[in-house]
């Protein structure tokens, strides 16, 4: 086993990035990341609602409710792209050993969560006066809610071990095997022609008027900047939480 | 200005309730987990603080 750490490390010997495998070197750096990146998220809003709420027109049949998908397609991307995310990292964390990853992913999950429930609650307002129902067992929906169950299940896992690396090893695997769920969300609307409608934004085309498209990927970039600050903040404090005895650290938060 | 009033705006062409509630909950989402990553933060570096100086 030492010998197989020996040689993963030799691998990377001399990347920049392996630096950052170490706690003490990428907490000042997480830092850094979290500020810019709630700068980011603020400012994107603000462009954001200002482009959905006062340029982009009335949509010409769903009338002003569509103006939740500003905030409902964002979600529910960043509760997908967060939960693959959350599983690389695991994956590197049990293929490696780094104890970093396993942070990252634990730092993760919460976010994640929440953007799956953010999904789901603004689809059913939307849902409600467009398709007539607040819920109905639709394949999107349902593998969105078995999402947000993943994510609830791999925090009680992490949690639920007094041995914090049997915790990092059990929620890894949960987090790995659940990614399945990820590409199956991402192709519901094509494999089964249940009521969620398909994409409107396709590479190359897309179905929306082109300020309401702007809306909408001003705030896709408002909520990834925002997830990337909660997730570097809620890492930084994992490091505090796992690292507490080391020098370095004390002088870190000083 | 696309909206004729402020009561326009927020009446949402009669689907206030539902872009509203859309929009509010994820602002409580939100505060909610700025609260949680705040007051996480203050716990790990009271015990850190507690730890050292039980030493």
């Amino acid at each position: 086993m030492a010998r197989t750490e020996q040689q993963s490390n030799d691998k990377f010997a001399g990347r920049w990035f392996w630096r950052y495998a170490s706690p003490a070197a990428f907490y000042p750096l997480a830092g850094k990341i979290e500020n810019v990146c709630w700068v980011l998220a603020c400012l994107l809003t603000l462009v954001g609602l200002y482009v959905g709420f006062f340029v982009a027109p009335t949509d010409a049949t769903q009338g002003e409710v569509y103006r939740v998908i500003f905030i409902h397609v964002p979600a529910a991307w960043m509760a997908m792209v967060i939960y693959l995310a959350m599983a690389f990292w695991a994956g590197t964390g049990l293929v490696l050993g780094t104890r970093l990853s396993f942070m990252m992913s634990h730092a993760l999950a919460p976010t994640g969560a929440i953007m799956a429930v953010v999904a789901l609650w603004t689809g059913a307002l939307w849902g409600r006066p467009t398709w007539g129902t607040y819920w109905v067992w639709d394949a999107r929906i349902t593998s969105t809610l078995i999402l947000f169950f993943l994510y609830v299940g791999y925090m009680a896992l992490a949690a639920a071990f007094d041995d914090k690396k049997k915790g990092d090893r059990a929620s890894a695997l949960i987090a790995l095997v659940g990614a399945i769920n990820v590409p199956i969300i991402y192709f519901s609307v094509k494999w089964w022609t249940t009521l969620h409608q398909g994409s409107s934004v396709r590479p190359g085309s897309s179905s929306m008027a082109t300020t309401m498209l702007w809306a909408m990927l001003i705030m896709t970039f408002a909520f990834w900047a925002y997830c990337v600050a909660a997730a570097m903040h809620r890492l930084r404090t994992q490091i505090i939480e796992r690292e507490s005895g080391s020098a370095w650290l004390r002088e870190a938060v000083k | 200005m696309m909206w004729e009033s402020w009561s326009a705006f927020w009446d949402m062409g009669g689907r206030g309730f539902f872009v509203w509630g859309s929009y509010g909950a994820l602002l409580v989402a939100v505060v909610a987990e700025l609260v949680s990553l705040r007051s996480t933060r203050k716990a790990a570096l009271q015990s850190m603080q507690d730890t050292h100086d039980a030493l």
